[in-house]
């Protein structure tokens, strides 16, 4: 028997990943959730037919949206979680003591329960008494807060979906606002290979370039996001990503990574040519 | 209320299954249009889709002929009739405009008097100026904090009535653009007993057909004729519109009417659209404009709860010029941030990609209707939290009034026609004006043909220029000239 999940990275571009077992499928009130068993990258979840990720690489994507603004900011405390209703981003930001409270926002439940069942070693830190869940649409949840959180992470889906409205500049806007006066917000920010997915790319660093002082874009590599290549945003009203980074400290924590360390933070920051064009484009 | 009370069977829709059954032919076309179901025009398919250049068709034997319906057109608004509660009902491929100046053509005449308040839509004003009726105004009240007019009251409506005997018609707006609702009932009684028709302008009210808790529609009211604009909120075809008319009104004069303006090439994409969207509204309008009305009161309660905007509802209700209010609608009092409407509509397009339905003076109109989503809501909410925070000043200085009472000199159509010479705006005060200056949207004139132009409509006119507001109607696009009578 052959199976295969495929997604189409662009109309002319698809990229497949062979099925053992369809393990879970349900239509929510906002989106599809399935949930596949793969020999290559184990379990997968898609939201919509689109990966948002897989046993296999998801240690990538969530090191790389928590350490980083973890290793530049030592006072993080009060955390606000948009999206991530899989649990990787609270398993990681649980490992470090200093932090108090983790408000996770997401909207959609379903999301939440089949990644409990299925997905346990993300999901696995989800009843920490610091995490505190709340199932409510994150534009409401954020109009309310006000000088509230030190870090915030946004671990949206794409911007063409249900996410949309997280990569406004309403919603970017009411981030600065619910920041303390050295607060951090980290976001996935897409990629910039494909034409479409750039041209959004651009479009939301520009408006996170106009709502915050200091506003940065770093890379990973994540083999089953289009083109493999992803970008985070690093925006802050005080610290720099890379002259404020503690190296030291962090190193003093003991956490045991698996991609991320103190000098990829560095290299991560640096960018190829055709994507610092990209950038400079919309900054001005 | 009429809702499924329905005599016919609604889950049919004659145009979309003649143009179904029309595709499935593959009738070789030696007619018009030249574009020959899009071959002809391969730029034009690729952008608009085949499935759409393909019904673009002309009128034929298994099609009907929108200037003389006599089977799936004539089914269509027998349907559309059934489900508005009308005698009749008339598939309009001109805009709400057409239905308007078919309404005011087929019941007035050059020199008869129509009653009707000022702050019309200008399609009404410029019916009186192709058929010469002569316009009795009833100043609508205006509300002073929000700088809006309201509805007519009843003793305003019923002294017109008695000063103006010989009139043939009332004419309300109902709802208004911010959705405020007249006392319909009492006014349609009153013209009736004084042998007037009732007409009414119902552009912004087509789902008051399909909705619980909604206010009265001018079927249900006993208006002789209604004007739904079906592409506003009832989901189909920019352009496309129904014209309504009560057990009173001769239909096939009204026919005739409408064939003197009316296009003889009706696009059966505007008129399938209204087949499709009459069926969706009989079969589920009720249930969807349910949760319009649940989701705009949610942002009501949101947007109130930002603070220093005011989100109007039925708190306004009065007994009178403010009988009902129709909750589908989200206006927005923003002059307590500091700002003019017009200055927020314009924040939210370019700096937010949300795109409303206005901004005027003192207010913004967000339009909910059938297509839209919470989460879009959430965003419209947030956006005005964000301006809010970024652009909040002190507002004093601003200006609310949006009413000027006119004087009326001529009549439009006199105004319009007369001999007339342009002279500089700023020096035009006391001249009568003979075209329209239209501040657009709302698109309610600031002055129309044959109004004296006054010191207070001079400086209205610059503010709302200043506030980026845009003036249409003069021959000037610019309106640093004016026409007035010679």
């Amino acid at each position: 028997m052959e199976m295969w999940f495929s997604e189409f990275h662009t109309p002319d571009v698809k990229h497949s990943i062979r099925v053992d077992r369809h393990l879970y499928s349900k239509q929510s009130d906002y989106q599809r959730i399935d949930i596949f068993e793969t020999p290559e990258f184990g379990r997968v979840l898609t939201l919509d037919g689109n990966v948002m990720l897989t046993e296999r690489d998801e240690f990538i994507y969530d090191e790389m949206i928590t350490h980083v603004p973890m290793a530049v900011h030592q006072g993080i405390r009060d955390i606000l979680v948009i999206g991530a209703g899989d649990g990787g981003v609270v398993r990681e930001l649980t490992r470090y003591d200093r932090v108090e409270r983790i408000d996770l926002v997401e909207m959609d439940p379903q999301v939440v329960e089949a990644c409990r069942t299925y997905l346990p070693s993300n999901a696995c830190r989800m009843d920490d008494r610091r995490v505190h869940i709340h199932f409510e649409n994150a534009l409401k949840f954020i109009r309310r807060c006000e000088a509230s959180y030190d870090l915030i992470i946004v671990d949206s889906t794409d911007p063409f979906g249900p996410s949309e409205g997280l990569f406004t500049r309403e919603f970017y806007g009411s981030c600065y606002n619910a920041l303390r006066a050295d607060g951090i917000m980290v976001n996935q920010q897409g990629s910039p290979f494909y034409a479409e997915d750039a041209t959004a790319m651009q479009r939301s660093h520009r408006r996170i370039a106009t709502t915050f002082p200091i506003s940065r874009v770093y890379q990973a590599h994540i083999p089953t996001y289009a083109a493999g290549y992803w970008l985070f945003g690093f925006a802050s009203k005080r610290y720099h990503p890379t002259d404020d980074l503690d190296a030291e400290a962090w190193k003093k924590l003991n956490l045991h990574t698996r991609y991320y360390t103190t000098r990829l933070h560095v290299g991560a920051f640096c960018l190829p040519a055709f994507l610092e064009e990209m950038l400079m484009e919309v900054e001005d | 209320m009429n809702v499924n009370r329905t005599r016919l069977d609604q889950s049919r829709a004659p145009i979309y299954e003649a143009l179904e059954n029309f595709r499935k032919m593959r009738v070789v076309p030696f007619d018009v249009p030249g574009h020959k179901r899009g071959r002809g025009n391969p730029e034009l398919t690729a952008f608009l889709g085949q499935q759409c250049v393909g019904v673009d068709v002309n009128s034929m034997k298994p099609l009907d002929n929108l200037c003389h319906p006599v089977s799936v057109i004539a089914q269509a608004e027998d349907l559309a009739a059934d489900a508005f509660g009308a005698a009749h009902a008339f598939l309009m491929v001109g805009g709400t405009t057409s239905s308007v100046q078919s309404m005011v053509l087929s019941t007035c005449k050059r020199g008869q008097e129509i009653i009707l308040p000022r702050n019309v839509h200008k399609s009404v004003i410029n019916a009186l100026v192709l058929c010469g009726a002569i316009p009795v105004y009833v100043n609508p009240e205006v509300d002073q904090r929000l700088g809006i007019s309201l509805g007519m009251r009843r003793e305003q409506v019923a002294k017109a009535i008695a000063e103006h005997p010989n009139a043939v018609a009332v004419l309300v707006n109902n709802p208004t653009y911010y959705g405020v609702c007249s006392d319909l009932r009492a006014i349609v009684r009153m013209a009736h007993e004084a042998g007037m028709l009732c007409l009414v302008d119902e552009a912004h009210g087509t789902h008051f057909y399909f909705g619980g808790g909604l206010p009265v529609s001018a079927m249900a009211a006993g208006a002789d004729m209604a004007c739904v604009s079906m592409h506003k909120s009832g989901g189909s075809l920019t352009q496309s519109s129904l014209l309504l008319t009560g057990p009173g009104i001769n239909a096939g004069y009204v026919r005739q009417v409408i064939n003197l303006t009316q296009t003889t090439s009706g696009s059966y994409l505007l008129m399938s659209s209204l087949d499709i969207s009459r069926r969706n509204l009989a079969l589920r309008g009720r249930e969807v404009f349910h949760q319009v009305a649940d989701m705009a009161e949610y942002a009501r309660q949101e947007v109130n709860a930002v603070g220093g905007y005011y989100a109007f509802g039925r708190e306004l209700l009065n007994g009178d010029s403010v009988f009902d209010f129709d909750i589908t609608k989200l206006s927005v009092h923003t002059l307590d941030i500091g700002l003019a409407g017009i200055e927020v509509y314009d924040i939210l397009r370019d700096e937010y990609d949300i795109q409303i339905e206005f901004g005027d003076i003192g207010n913004i109109l967000a339009y909910l209707s059938i297509g839209d989503r919470i989460q879009e809501v959430e965003r419209l909410v947030s956006a005005l939290a964000e301006i809010r925070r970024r652009y909040q000043r002190d507002g004093t200085g601003l200006l609310s009034q949006e009413f000027i009472d006119p004087e009326v000199v001529t009549s439009p159509q006199e105004a319009f026609y007369a001999p007339k010479r342009s002279m500089p705006l700023v020096d035009s005060v006391g001249q009568v004006c003979s075209e329209f200056v239209t501040c657009y949207p709302p698109g309610i004139p600031i002055l129309a043909p044959g109004e004296r132009i006054t010191q207070e409509i001079l400086e209205h006119v610059q503010y709302a220029k200043e506030k980026g507001c845009s003036m249409t109607g003069p021959e000037d696009p610019e309106l640093k000239y004016i026409n007035v009578l010679a």
